[in-house]
Formats: structure tokens, C-alpha cells, sequence
């Protein structure tokens, strides 16, 4: 019943509208730092993933790392790592265990949020319950983007 | 009412032409010729090695509002306070004035102290539950909404009378229980974005999350006029709005989860000078 209800929820809302045929958070699995399948089965759009990276309510990744290649937007913050160069650093596969879920990925005690988990969170807001921040296409969307950014 | 319209586009500008200007790191905050204590060596049993007041971490602009009385609107929100605290309100007829005499004198020091142990009620009292109390007590008034105009303006200018004082609360006896409860919520990872007061105000301030600029999250100012809100708040408005930033279902203001985290919080500011009625973006 519980599931019925959410579903129907989430569907007026349009948040599994658009994950329609994605891997659900619970079933994505990180082995050794990686999630080697892509949550869905249509390649990311790194220009959109640029978009997801900047929007405020969405990646908001610019909020704590400077990129170079945003080196026109105003505010990059200082609270990880630059993200030049990072895909000769991780393979997309580890871009993607990262993204999903930064605790397992990087450090327990990291302060990057997990973008594809939607339970066992800690007094969510009641409109964010349940929910991801990013939906699973996005996340392709946005490794597509990281892996553009290349030093060499 | 002119001024407070005046004030506030002011502030707008402000506002917005002063985002991503850092501050001179060596400005001191003078008032009235009176040095305040921004910033003094932490002790050892502290997480910082320095402690440091929100002032410091404001730009150039912002910072110099708070050093005029004038420029400051928070002002306007103090002197509102003593217009209340001379009138008769409540069954009883009776000001505050009428019992407390005068403010600069009966309620020095007391917001340096706060929040703390209230031994009629048997519970951990902010500057708003002092104030309802004796409304109910003394005069048989209505308490005030926490966040109403009343009420922050009222604890603005209490807390004004201790301005320049050192933040000096108390932690042991029966505050202590509260101090752990508040410590805890500190450190507990809240919201879709997992986050604990301690990742920004602790691990991260002196850096940039997009255009703001963190600080150690000190409650010496407050109630603040904030630009961004175009008015004042209260302590536990700004924990709520952190909350909500996080998507975190915030705890409501004058709750006892918001009065622990508030004395916890003072703890760590312990030697810095009140600042009330401050001013922040
Ligand atoms: C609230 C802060 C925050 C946000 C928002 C954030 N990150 Fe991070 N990220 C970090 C921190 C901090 C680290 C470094 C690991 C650590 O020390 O915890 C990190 C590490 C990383 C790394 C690996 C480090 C490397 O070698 O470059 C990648 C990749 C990354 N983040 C990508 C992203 C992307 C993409 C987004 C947005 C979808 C994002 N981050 C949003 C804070 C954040
Ligand atoms: C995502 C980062 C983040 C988290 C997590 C966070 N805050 Fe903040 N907080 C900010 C920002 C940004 C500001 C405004 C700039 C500043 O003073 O740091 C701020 C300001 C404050 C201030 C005002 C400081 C002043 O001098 O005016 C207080 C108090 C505060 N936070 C308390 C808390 C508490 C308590 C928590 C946990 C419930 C918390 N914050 C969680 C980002 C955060």
C-alpha cells in the first residue's frame, strides 16, 4: 500500500516519470569504488550535465568546487577539491559510485552529498522525502560532463 | 517609517554589490570608541585554535554598517524594544520599566549569560522564554510570538544592554544534560543533503560555498538584522533557515532541541564580546 501511495506521488510530481527503465538507488551496488553499469540505458548529455553541475537546486557542484572550465560564473567555492582534470584522475565508473554515494565512495566523513540515495537520511525535509537529489538520468548526464574535463 | 524603508533599500543594494569582496582580515570592530573581542585564542579543550566572531567574515561594507549606531538598522529594532519596555501592558497595567527600572542597569550582562538554567520552571530558558515568562508572571500579558516584531525587538534591546560584555554562559549543574543534547545535535547529519552544523561551521569556515562566505556559526550578535532577510531574526531563525538550506525538517523556534543547540553554541563563542543588535548579509 505504502509503495502504491509513493509511487502514485512521485509520478504526479514527474520524479520517476523521468527515471522511467533507471536503476532504482537501493539496487545500484559499489564494488571497489566503482558502479561499472550505468543507472540507465541512455547515454549521458554532457552539455546537459554542465547545466545539472551549475543549477542551484540541482548538482550544485560549483557551490564547493572550483572548475575551471565555469571559470565565467561567479562563485566557485572552496570546500573540495578543484575539479579540473578530474577524468584522468577516476574512470566513470568511479565517477559514478562517487555521485551516487559519496559516503561509500570517498569517506564516511565527507561533507559531498550523496546524489543518488533516497533512504537513510535524517529528518528530510517532508517535499524531499523519499527522493533523490539528482534522478538517475541526470547522474549519467553529469559523469558524460566530468568526463570532458581532462588536463591534458 | 520613512527610515526603515530608506534602511532597507540600502541594505538590498548592499546586498548585492557586495557579494565575493572579502573582508580586510585585520579590521577591528569599534563601536563608539569601544574595541569589541572578534577574535581571541581558543582554550584547549575547544575544536578551534581561534575563535572568531561572524563580523569578521563579512565584507568591507557589511562589516561598516555595524559600526555606526546610525547605519545600523538593528537599531531601529532596539529602540523599538524600549519603547515596549516603558509601556504598560497585560491585566496587571505594568511595564517592564515599572518592575526592572532602568534596562542599562537591571539587564546588564544578562544576554551574555543566556541561555540558561531557570530555577522556577525547572528548565533551560533562552532570552524569549525569560521575557514570556515575566509577561505571564508580572504583568498577565499575552507572551509574544518567538519571532514576532515584539519580541526580537525586545530581545534586541535587552541583549543591547550587554553589548562589549564577554559571552559567559553556563555549562555545568543542571545545564550540562542540555549542553550534551545540544552537542549532539551538532554533530548529527540531518536532511537529503546529510550534512551536520560541524562540516560547514567547523571543518569548512574561512571558505566559500558559492557566494557565501562560512563562518564558525557564533551567536554573539544575534537577534541580527540580516540583509538577505530585510529584517531582523532570532537565533533560531537562522538555525532554521541552515536547516532548510540542508533539507532538513528544521525543529521549531523556542523548542527544546533548538534551546540545547543554542546553549551549545554560545559555549563555543565563550570570551567573545556581545554584539547585539549585529548585523549580517
Ligand atoms: C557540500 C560540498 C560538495 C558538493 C555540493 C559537491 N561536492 Fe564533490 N567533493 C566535496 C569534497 C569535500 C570532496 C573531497 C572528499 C572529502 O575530503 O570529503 C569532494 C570530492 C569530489 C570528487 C573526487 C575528488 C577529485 O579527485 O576531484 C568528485 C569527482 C566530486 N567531488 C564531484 C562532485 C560533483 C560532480 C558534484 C555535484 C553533482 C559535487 N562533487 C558536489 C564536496 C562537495
Ligand atoms: C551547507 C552549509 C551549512 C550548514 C550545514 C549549516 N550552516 Fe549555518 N550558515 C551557513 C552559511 C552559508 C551561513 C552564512 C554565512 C556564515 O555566517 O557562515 C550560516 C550562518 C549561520 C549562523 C549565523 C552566524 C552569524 O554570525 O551571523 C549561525 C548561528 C549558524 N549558521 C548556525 C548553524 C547551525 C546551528 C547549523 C546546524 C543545524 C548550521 N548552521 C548548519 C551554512 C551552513
Amino acid at each position: 500500500m505504502r509503495i502504491v501511495v509513493t509511487t502514485a506521488l512521485a509520478l504526479l510530481i514527474g520524479v520517476s516519470g523521468a527515471n522511467a527503465g533507471a536503476m532504482k538507488p537501493g539496487e545500484v551496488k559499489i564494488v571497489d569504488g566503482a558502479v561499472a553499469t550505468p543507472l540507465t540505458d541512455q547515454a549521458g548529455d554532457p552539455e546537459k550535465g554542465r547545466q545539472w553541475f551549475l543549477g542551484r537546486k540541482l548538482g550544485n557542484c560549483l557551490a564547493c568546487h572550483v572548475n575551471s572550465d565555469m571559470a565565467k560564473e561567479p562563485y566557485h567555492g572552496e570546500v573540495g577539491p578543484p575539479l579540473d582534470g578530474v577524468a584522468d584522475r577516476w574512470t566513470p565508473a568511479e565517477l559514478r559510485a562517487i555521485l551516487v554515494n559519496s559516503k561509500e565512495a570517498l569517506s564516511p566523513d565527507t561533507i559531498m552529498p550523496s546524489f543518488y540515495r533516497d533512504s537513510g537520511f535524517n529528518r528530510v525535509a517532508e517535499q524531499f522525502a523519499g527522493k533523490t537529489i539528482l534522478t538517475a538520468q541526470q547522474v549519467e548526464d553529469v559523469i558524460a560532463y566530468l568526463t570532458t574535463l581532462k588536463e591534458k | 517609517m520613512r527610515k526603515l524603508l530608506a534602511l532597507g533599500l540600502v541594505g538590498g543594494l548592499l546586498a548585492v554589490g557586495a557579494q565575493g569582496v572579502m573582508a580586510d582580515e585585520n579590521a577591528e570592530l569599534v563601536i563608539d570608541g569601544k574595541t569589541f573581542v572578534t577574535k581571541l585564542k581558543a582554550p584547549a579543550d575547544s575544536p578551534f585554535d581561534e575563535i572568531l566572531s561572524g563580523w569578521r567574515f563579512r565584507t568591507d561594507e557589511t562589516q561598516a554598517l555595524q559600526l555606526d549606531d546610525f547605519e545600523n538598522p538593528a537599531m531601529i529594532s532596539a529602540q523599538y524594544g524600549e519603547e515596549l519596555w516603558n509601556t504598560a501592558d497585560g491585566a496587571d497595567g505594568k511595564s517592564c520599566a515599572d518592575c526592572h527600572g532602568d534596562a542599562s542597569e537591571s539587564m546588564k550582562g544578562l544576554r551574555a549569560q543566556m541561555p540558561k538554567w531557570h530555577e522556577g520552571k525547572k528548565t533551560l530558558f533562552a532570552l524569549e522564554d525569560h521575557i514570556n515568562w515575566s509577561r505571564e508572571e508580572h504583568q498577565k500579558a499575552k507572551p509574544w510570538k518567538w519571532e514576532s516584531q515584539e519580541m526580537v525587538a525586545m530581545t534586541a534591546y535587552i541583549g543591547l544592554q550587554s553589548r562589549g560584555m564577554p559571552v559567559n554562559v553556563k555549562i555545568d549543574g543542571p545545564a550540562q544534560e542540555w549542553w550534551e543534547k545540544g552537542k549532539e545535535l551538532y554533530y548529527t547529519r540531518v536532511g537529503q543533503l546529510d550534512m551536520a552544523c560541524s562540516h560547514c561551521h567547523e571543518n569548512n569556515y574561512g571558505n566559500m560555498v558559492r557566494a557565501d562566505h562560512l563562518s564558525q556559526g557564533q551567536i554573539n550578535g544575534f537577534p541580527v538584522y540580516r540583509l538577505k532577510w530585510q529584517g531582523m531574526g532570532s537565533i533560531h531563525r537562522r538555525f532554521k533557515g541552515c536547516m532548510d538550506n540542508i533539507r532538513a525538517t528544521p525543529y521549531k523556534r523556542g523548542s527544546d532541541e533548538f534551546t540545547a543547540l543554542e546553549l551549545y553554541l554560545a559555549s563555543r563563542g565563550q570570551g567573545l564580546s556581545v554584539e547585539t543588535p549585529a548585523l549580517r548579509n
